[in-house]
């Protein structure tokens, strides 16, 4: 059996798997499958693979569907392929290297919700994934495989590429709502749910790229397979990302689960000469860091979470000893500062403010009363204080480096108190 | 009514209502600045942080936005919780990171939300020490100006100005904390409502641009409650005056009229008070008040004088001037055919078929004819609730889904663009045409026909749906709540009449009253209509058969009313014309004698509004120069001995008993009611370059108000006489406002009381108005419709510098068709001519006038015969 159904396809030159090649490879038998099935049995094979969304919240995709109402009328299926974490590259590489996987997973998706419209949000710089999932979306319509009849069968689907005007925030699902509709992307108040009411106010469901990736092989394979994938409880493999100062910097997908020591050490090669690991980010920007102690925890949903961290995209971000710490964490704020949409008073000024604070520190302008300034500033943008999550999840790192870091930030904390 | 707890005490609320107005009803201190009681929540600005609490075990809690958050029975809530108070000190700190610190040059400095909730939190001690962004201010015309620094991005301004007023050329650029509000480039805000932003924003990013002219601070103003004169609508607003100069006019709420919302005329009218006449002249020559007095008193004894009374003087002045000139001699400035028309509104506005709605009440109503009115033109605050009722459709549908009505983020994301169905039928494109199910443009006789057609078909029971009239009437019929919106703008006896045969059909078949909404022309057309009194027209003809010599005109030019012709015929015959009024007009420069009226804002005086509302208007400073109120002038001229309002008032409730039920507009408080607040000052200073000791304060014997800070406390004041909005705490206006929401109703609405018979109707609907309609016309001929302004059309309020500003030149308006068939192009001149006037006009092309028709500013051009015929020749292609 399969053990790496995202990219076992991929080419060797890295250019994108075509039609015919993913064909061969038993490409589409899972559209097939799925259309052969009631919706509802659709969405029951996906919960029972305990597939969980890759996009970084890990919620049950099958459930997620659920909550779609049957009533007739406009639903949209969209995929969420605006992946703007720093130091995420996961989306990407299956958008530009096997394009016909995420056309079949979004025409499973749609399928199970009963939706008749699907979107492909992409991200506004990723040009070249666009190129190639368009010249497979043209070969897919040629082929009868979307249209007025998918497959044959009596199901219409059209899928729609879209590039974003390009904003960090347009990857939260409600705000890529806005901006698909056309409005300014802000996010929107919860519930009603997208589920519910989302894309022009009708039932949607958003999911992230590689989760929809994921549905052919659920299809084809079955549940059990699936959850043999893996080694924890939810199912399936994941794509792993490491940056850094690593040897072997890359992309692998492997068991969800797999240790972080697996991932720095055999996958990327460890750590290049001369740097030792001090910390690393397991999905992106906007988790908390974990140091080495933690390189044995399994890179899963739960455990990462029992750790005080979240596994997030999967994309590990690697810090060593010879990188401040302080100035990483300066760098990460002033990307998010940058990037909130302006809508809630604590995100919107709240992070240009803990940016100036850590430029000030970085400086040799800061005072010892800062670091307190800059534990408070997580209390304010703690979860559930802002309006979405990108400020909770810009405060992630600067809360676990205070943690961690202490001392780095005493000593730049010293220099401008005299 | 469910109990809820609030850092331990409990209370009765009402359910489902948001928390954060709830706790300000209860008069707890809750911080806020994105919600507003008329825009909704929407969760922006995280002020209003609360801690709930999951159960009654529950003793840790979470944060929650109050304004997002519904009341339930048992919610148990912290506001007082030190977490919540910290925060809700984090929100400023974090705010205060970019507002300047200008406070003492800012025009909201004193009644600034933002200064109140900082306060309020108690955030006292700056800890940020970056730099500001800062931005470049845009001129956004001349009501508002525009200081971007102290945005807080509360968003609030958006709320209202788009997708409350639909306004287009407003809107927030950029991201993050570099969040612009403005237009695309500078320019004039173009929505009619753009005032409102004043007081929509928390803080000083739009101050009114009028009011910077004669600034003055918050607590050094006097206030009074004032009734706005400048259309029909009545709305209720307060005036604020310093030194002898009204400074501006705010928003009073009132829960049935305006709510929370004045049009831009309403608020910026108010300067035409400022620059006016404030002494009397006798052939040319500026007098003194007594000599002027003796020689009316002399004309009087020289015999008959004839009394023209206008719609825009109170109903005391008219009754003043009847008394003087005896009921015999008392005429009304409208001609025969505008007082038929109003005739016939109040008789539509009684039958028993009608129900006359408030203003607000038409949001409330689910499907909506307009027949023959540019509504935001001629009633502004009408077109506001319309849009509002439009768009209460997607309210439902936020509902439906399990949001809360007032969840306006969730109504906004859930709207999937369905409207409750709005039919114009109008002589030319309007502003509310984007917000309309259809719309029917036509010459006035033909939305007459369309009129009548729906009627037969609401009468049939329309099915087939084939035709506009037909389509109309059953989604009329399916209605709730129809309402029909008609007017006597177009002049035109049968529009009247076809709207109210549509209302009566629908209310046969419906078995009950249907909403029907009439405009009129004028502040107090109604009340006037309701005094009576012979036509412009029988006034005229008095002094050319030679009855008469003499008249007195109340308040009005009548070059506005009638043919400049006719007029010059009638008035090189007298000897005898005084004008009293507050303005310079064409009337008032052939006047022998001219005395200058105190205007509305130096007055008290009575109107009645479009939905026969009487109210009264209160004065906000004493008389300027030798002004007097215009019923004092005629009091004294010796028609009474009126010491005060209330003698003449009695005296007028004698005389028209059917007008009784407005002897509760006369207050009754406990005591005396402050003009000032308790803060004003400089009572000294102000005259300290000529004497040094504090003046008495001028007497006010029409009303309980006093020009003093002594008086009754805030709370004790009726709501009627309430001149500004102050709460311990609260200075901003809105803030005072929504710490102590009064709802009451104000006002007499005589529309409950009256009925058929109840005002002396007949003098005019004796005669045949103006000449026979042939329905064709002659070749160079175009029916002419009147195309109304809402910046320019008014009187009172076009004489304000800001308004004039706004106010567009004088045209001739085309439809496409006729344009595109004379070769013409937009601005080309024209030869106009009608009676005796001939005119040199550019030429507009106006979208939706029909062939064969053209349209005339009302207002801007000489007086001209509504629905009536103007010949047109080119004078050249245009550009």
């Amino acid at each position: 059996m399969e053990t790496k159904p995202l990219t076992g396809r991929f080419r060797e030159d890295g250019r994108a798997v075509s039609l015919k090649e993913y064909h061969a490879a038993g490409g589409y038998d899972g559209l097939m499958m799925a259309l052969s099935m009631h919706p509802d049995n659709v969405q029951k094979r996906v919960q029972d693979a305990r597939l969980r969304g890759r996009g970084g919240a890990g919620f049950p995709t099958g459930l997620k569907w659920s909550f779609v109402p049957r009533t007739p009328g406009d639903k949209y299926f969209i995929v969420n392929a605006d992946e703007m974490e720093p130091g995420t590259f996961k989306d990407r590489e299956l958008m530009e290297r096997d394009p016909h996987q995420v056309i079949e997973g979004a025409a499973i998706g749609a399928y199970a919700i009963g939706a008749h419209t699907a979107y492909i949000f992409i991200r506004g710089e990723y040009r070249y994934a666009e190129k190639c999932l368009q010249q497979a979306l043209d070969e897919a319509y040629l082929q009868g495989i979307l249209g007025k009849r998918v497959m044959g069968r009596d199901y219409a689907l059209d899928i729609h590429l879209h590039l974003s005007g390009g904003r960090y925030i347009c990857g939260e699902e409600t705000a890529l709502l806005n901006a698909l509709e056309g409005k300014r992307p802000i996010p929107r108040a919860k519930p009603p749910f997208p589920q519910v009411a989302g894309l022009f106010g009708q039932p949607t469901v958003v999911n992230n790229l590689e989760t929809v990736c994921n549905l052919p092989h659920i299809m084809r394979l079955g549940p059990e397979w699936y959850l043999s994938l893996s080694r924890c409880e939810d199912g399936g493999t994941k794509l792993y990302g490491v940056s850094g100062p690593v040897n072997r910097p890359g992309l692998w997908e492997l068991q969800l689960g797999t240790t972080a020591r697996e991932i720095l050490e055999i996958q990327a090669g460890g750590m290049r000469p001369g740097h030792e690991l001090r910390a690393f980010q397991p999905g992106g920007a906007s988790t908390d860091f974990l140091l080495p102690e933690h390189l044995d925890v399994p890179l899963d949903f739960d455990s990462v979470m029992a750790v005080g961290s979240r596994l997030g995209t999967g994309c590990l971000i690697v810090l060593d000893r010879q990188t401040c710490p302080v100035k990483m964490v300066l760098n990460l704020e002033t990307f998010f500062a940058r990037e909130s949409c302006g809508w809630c008073t604590p995100c919107r000024d709240g992070l240009p403010y803990t940016e100036t604070v850590l430029r000030d520190l970085v400086a040799g302008r800061g005072c010892h009363e800062d670091l307190e300034l800059l534990q408070e500033m997580i209390q304010w943008m703690a979860p559930g204080n802002t309006f979405c999550a990108l400020a909770p999840g810009a405060m992630a790192p600067l809360q676990s480096a205070l943690r961690y870091f202490r001392e780095d930030f005493e000593r730049y904390a010293g220099k401008g108190d005299g | 009514m469910v109990e809820i707890e609030i850092d331990g005490h409990t209370y009765q609320v009402r359910e489902g209502a948001s928390l954060l107005p709830t706790c300000l009803e209860l008069g707890l201190r809750l911080p806020y600045f994105c919600w507003h009681p008329a825009l909704g929540s929407v969760g922006a600005c995280r002020q209003c942080a609360v801690v709930q609490y999951k159960d009654a075990e529950d003793v840790r809690g979470r944060l929650v936005m109050a304004c997002m958050t519904p009341v339930r029975q048992g919610l148990r809530i912290g506001l007082e919780h030190p977490e919540a108070e910290r925060f809700r000190a984090s929100i400023i700190e974090c705010l205060m990171t970019n507002h300047p610190h200008d406070c003492p040059v800012c025009e909201e400095g004193g009644e600034c939300h933002l200064q109140d909730m900082t306060v309020m939190t108690g955030h006292v001690r700056r800890r940020y020490r970056g730099f500001k962004r800062t931005h470049r201010n845009q001129h956004l015309g001349p009501f508002i100006n525009h200081e971007m620094n102290r945005c807080i991005a509360c968003y609030r301004c958006l709320r209202f100005y788009r997708d409350y007023a639909g306004g287009t050329d407003l809107q927030v650029f950029s991201s993050g904390h570099r969040v612009y509000f403005g237009r695309h480039r500078d320019g004039p805000l173009e929505n009619e409502f753009s005032g409102n932003l004043v007081e929509v924003c928390p803080t000083g990013v739009f101050t009114d641009r009028t009011f910077s002219a004669h600034y003055a601070r918050k607590w050094d103003q006097e206030y009074a409650p004032g009734i706005c004169p400048h259309c029909a609508v009545g709305c209720n607003l307060s005036l604020g005056a310093r030194a002898g100069v009204v400074r501006r006019v705010i928003n009073r709420f009132h829960p049935k009229i305006n709510g929370h919302f004045l049009c831009d005329r309403g608020r910026f009218g108010y300067d035409a008070v400022n620059d006016r006449l404030v002494r009397p002249r006798f052939e040319g020559e500026t007098g003194v008040s007594g000599a002027a007095l003796d020689i009316l008193r002399g004309w009087r004894k020289e015999g008959p004088l004839i009394g023209i009374g206008s719609p825009r003087a109170s109903l005391e002045s008219n009754y003043a001037l009847q008394r003087l000139v005896g009921k015999e001699n008392f005429h009304l400035s409208p001609t025969a055919s505008d007082r038929q028309l109003l005739d016939r509104v109040l008789a539509l506005l009684m039958r028993p078929e009608v129900r006359v709605p408030a203003p607000l009440e038409c949001e409330e109503c689910d499907a909506i004819l307009v027949l023959g009115e540019d509504v935001t033109q001629t009633a502004p605050r009408v077109a506001l609730a319309l849009r509002q009722a439009v768009q209460r459709h997607a309210r439902d549908r936020a509902e439906a889904l399990g949001g809360q009505p007032w969840q306006a983020g969730v109504v906004k994301q859930t709207d999937i663009g369905l409207r409750h169905p709005l039919f114009l039928v109008v002589p030319h494109a309007t502003h509310l045409d984007s917000v309309a199910h259809y719309c029917h443009y036509a010459p006035i006789g033909e939305m007459a026909r369309l009129g009548f057609e729906i009627a037969r078909a609401v009468e049939k029971g329309a099915d087939g749906h084939v035709t506009p009239a037909s389509d109309i009437a059953a989604t009329l019929l399916k209605a709730e709540r129809p309402l029909i919106v008609c007017g006597t703008s177009c002049r035109c006896p049968e529009l009247l009449e076809a709207a109210e045969s549509v209302a009566m059909a629908l209310a046969r078949r419906r078995g009950s009253a249907v909403d029907l909404l009439c405009i009129v022309p004028e502040c107090n057309s109604l009340g006037v209509a309701l005094l009576g009194g012979g036509t412009l027209e029988q006034a005229l003809e008095k002094v050319e058969r030679g009855e008469v010599n003499g008249i007195i005109v109340l308040e009005d030019d009548l070059y506005q009313r009638a043919s400049a012709s006719r007029l010059d015929n009638a008035l090189n015959r007298l000897d005898r014309l005084a004008v009293i009024d507050a303005w310079n007009h064409r009337t008032a420069q052939r006047a022998k004698l001219f005395l200058p009226a105190a205007p509305w804002s130096e007055s008290v005086g009575t109107w009645v509004n479009l939905e026969l509302r009487a109210q009264r208007s209160f004065a906000v400073q004493p008389p300027q120069g030798s002004s007097r109120a215009a019923w004092r002038w005629i009091d004294a001229a010796g028609a009474g001995e009126w010491p005060d309002l209330e003698a003449l008032f009695d005296d007028l409730l004698q005389d028209y008993p059917q007008l009784r039920p407005i002897q509760a507009l006369t207050p009754d408080p406990s005591g005396p009611v402050p003009r000032q607040p308790h803060r004003f000052s400089g009572r000294t200073a102000l005259n300290a370059p000529r004497q040094m000791h504090e003046p008495k304060p001028p007497p006010d014997p029409d009303s309980p108000l006093v020009y003093s800070m002594e008086g009754l406390p805030f709370h004790l004041q009726p709501p009627e006489l309430q001149p500004f909005y102050w709460q311990p705490g609260w200075d901003s206006h809105s803030g005072a406002l929504n710490a102590n929401p009064r709802q009451a109703d104000r006002g007499v609405r005589l529309v409950d009381s009256m009925g058929p018979g109840d005002w002396p109707i007949g003098i005019s609907a004796t005669e045949s108005p103006g000449g026979e309609k042939t329905g064709r016309y002659r070749r160079g001929y175009w029916q002419v419709v009147p195309r109304y302004h809402i910046f320019g059309s008014e009187f009172i309020s076009a004489r304000a510098p800001a308004i004039v500003q706004r106010t567009p030149g004088p045209y001739v308006a085309l439809g496409p068709e006729d344009v595109v068939k004379l070769g013409l192009r937009s601005g080309a001149l024209l030869r106009v001519h009608w009676d005796d006037e001939e005119l040199v006009l550019p030429l507009i092309v106006e979208h939706g006038l029909s062939p064969g028709v053209a349209a005339l500013p009302w207002g801007l051009v000489p007086w001209f015969p509504a629905d009536g015929e103007i010949g047109l020749q080119p004078l050249e292609k245009g550009e």
